[in-house]
């Protein structure tokens, strides 16, 4: 009986031949992305007195919720990072203005590589699934385990597929993708699952598309979101890693739970409005919906791509006067290919305010809150109640051309009519 | 996790309690104790001032989704004995074991339970009691990987015997 990528990947971490769903097992891992949580990691290891981990290369520290640090308590979390990289020797540290998001300095950075098993502080770690890589999220309770040992305990996961067929039209991305399927399929369907994306849209679809899809993997419940390595995935990676990596594929004959077929030849723009991720609606379908705020940046939608599709619809034009438009690249290594690209000129003569990288307005932690009562359309991944900010204020979230349509029209619009 | 059996006034919430409600990402940077008094704000803004030690939470579906932040850290802080629900979210499932906090999976519990009824749970047989209406559950008992670290009271407790400084 043949494996799937996410069996595969586990079998060969817990040094097992074969595992089927269900079963625990311990498996080393590749690589922790600590992220913020290397501030807890740091505290906790000094007051037990953990004097090392397990492998100073491959716990990958870096700040991004809270940069640069908007409050006094955050500067001090960042203190506590800037002492963890120090006093245990951590090889590889992204600082403000050297990083970025975790989501996307990783794979930038080449730590991610196909075929291998990565935790990471954060829920948006299936991300680099994306990459061919099983990611998922973790803690900083459990993170300080990893941390220290380098090893973990799995439920080896069910698997689910998603073929999808067709191609994308467009300005159709790949999050107008993964929120139909999270309207469609519900935002359970691929819970405690390993959900894997194939079929020829995938294939013609950009690593950028792919990478918002495996992003918001989590979303849908997803333990691992995973695609298989192709040439656009090893021409990433060239010039970005010299370590050497195995790309996995599921067998033919590899067991699945339930297969999904759907065809986005015909997709319309998605909108998931308040306070679901699950609650999604094509554009079309909303209605006349006004915003105050509209928001371009996140693990979710703050790639190169993502700013390029926003200003190919803002250029010449500018933001509605009620909006204000909010960008953020991902990474600085998106800021800097953004501005040469002249992406972030076109956005700030539109009016739009350009920030660093940070997750800050996402998560409602800075540069960007809601007040009660306010609407805001946003390219990144959530909309619960109070997540932007006050409890009062709604979340729309679409595509990152969904959002700069709506920023230039005042209402949420359909971008292929602009 | 000292005792294996809980007993509390059940408190009640619905399908897709994200961790942003239990645990709301603004409140990153305080002590456990201010953190907690923002526990289910933004759709029970009473909920963390009228919690006694010792009830327990029943939820809907996908219970705990969003965000990794270890939400289950303000229901230890608050005292809450157990969480029972229909499914969680993988990410609140393991964060909960890991910071102490027992939950099982438990089908049919949603509509057995009102606001204020008073349940038992048994971790060791799974069994889930409705002491008010005299209903009868059984949940999926959880693995013993997990019941390991919730009987040493979480991970930090687990790694404290392991490398405590002695």
């Amino acid at each position: 009986m043949g494996m799937t990528m996410a069996e595969k990947i586990l079998a060969s971490k817990s040094g097992l031949s074969e595992i089927r769903p269900g079963q625990y097992v311990t498996a080393k891992i590749d690589l922790l992305m600590a992220g913020d949580s290397t501030a807890q990691i740091y505290q906790v290891f000094k007051e037990i007195g953990i004097d090392k981990v397990w492998d100073p290369s491959k716990v990958i520290s870096l700040t991004d919720h809270d940069i640069p640090a908007p409050t006094a308590e955050a500067a001090e979390r960042d203190v506590l990072r800037r002492k963890f990289v120090q006093e245990f020797g951590i090889k590889y540290w992204y600082d403000i203005g050297r990083g970025g998001i975790c989501h996307q300095v990783l794979p930038e950075k080449g730590h991610v590589l196909p075929g291998s098993l990565i935790l990471g502080c954060d829920s948006h770690t299936t991300s680099y699934g994306a990459f061919n890589a099983a990611a998922t999220g973790t803690q900083y309770p459990e993170a300080y385990w990893i941390a220290a040992k380098g090893e973990l305990w799995f439920r080896v996961p069910e698997t689910i597929r998603f073929e999808i067929l067709g191609e994308l039209p467009p300005r159709i991305m790949g999050k107008d993708v993964i929120l139909k399927i999270a309207g469609d399929y519900g935002t359970e369907v691929a819970a405690y699952k390993s959900a894997e994306f194939v079929g020829p849209a995938v294939e013609k679809m950009s690593l950028s598309d792919r990478w918002a899809i495996a992003n918001m993997g989590v979303e849908i419940g997803a333990k691992f979101a995973l695609f298989e390595a192709d040439e656009k995935t090893l021409n990433f990676l060239k010039g970005r890693t010299r370590e050497p990596f195995t790309p996995v594929k599921s067998d033919p004959d590899a067991s699945y739970e339930q297969i999904y077929q759907l065809d986005v030849s015909d997709l319309p723009p998605q909108v998931a409005c308040p306070h679901h991720v699950g609650n999604v609606r094509p554009v079309s379908e909303i209605g006349e919906v006004p915003v105050d705020q509209a928001f371009i940046g996140s693990c979710t939608g703050g790639r190169l791509a993502d700013l390029a599709a926003a200003a190919e619809i803002l250029k010449g034009k500018k933001v509605h006067p009620r909006v204000r438009l909010i960008v953020s690249p991902a990474s600085m290594e998106v800021y800097k290919e953004a501005l040469s690209a002249g992406i972030l000129e076109t956005l700030v003569e539109a009016d739009a305010m350009v920030c660093g990288p940070t997750c800050g307005p996402c998560p409602g932690h800075h540069l960007g809150i809601l007040a009660a009562g306010e609407r805001c359309i946003s390219a990144s991944n959530r909309n619960f109640k109070g997540r932007m900010g006050n409890p009062a204020a709604e979340v729309y979230l679409a595509s990152p051309a969904t959002v700069a349509a709506s920023a230039v029209a005042g209402v949420i619009t359909d971008p292929r009519n602009m | 996790m000292l005792k294996s059996v809980f007993k509390g006034k059940v408190w009640k919430f619905g399908d897709n309690i994200s961790t942003d409600y239990i645990m709301p990402g603004f409140t990153r940077g305080e002590t456990p104790e201010e953190r907690a008094t923002f526990c289910m704000n933004a759709i029970r803004p009473e909920f963390a001032r009228e919690v006694k030690p010792g009830d327990v939470i029943v939820g809907g579906r996908n219970f705990g989704c969003g965000s990794s932040r270890p939400a289950g850290q303000n229901f230890v802080t608050l005292g809450i004995g157990c969480v029972i629900a229909e499914s969680f979210s993988r990410l609140f499932f393991r964060s909960s074991v890991s910071v102490g906090l027992p939950l099982l999976y438990c089908k049919g519990v949603y509509d057995a339970f009102q606001e204020g009824d008073i349940l038992k749970a048994d971790f060791e047989t799974g069994e889930v009691r409705n002491l008010t209406s005299g209903q009868v559950l059984q949940a999926d008992p959880l693995p013993e990987v997990a019941m390991n670290i919730l009987r040493a009271g979480g991970v930090v407790a687990l790694l404290k015997q392991e490398y405590g400084k002695r």
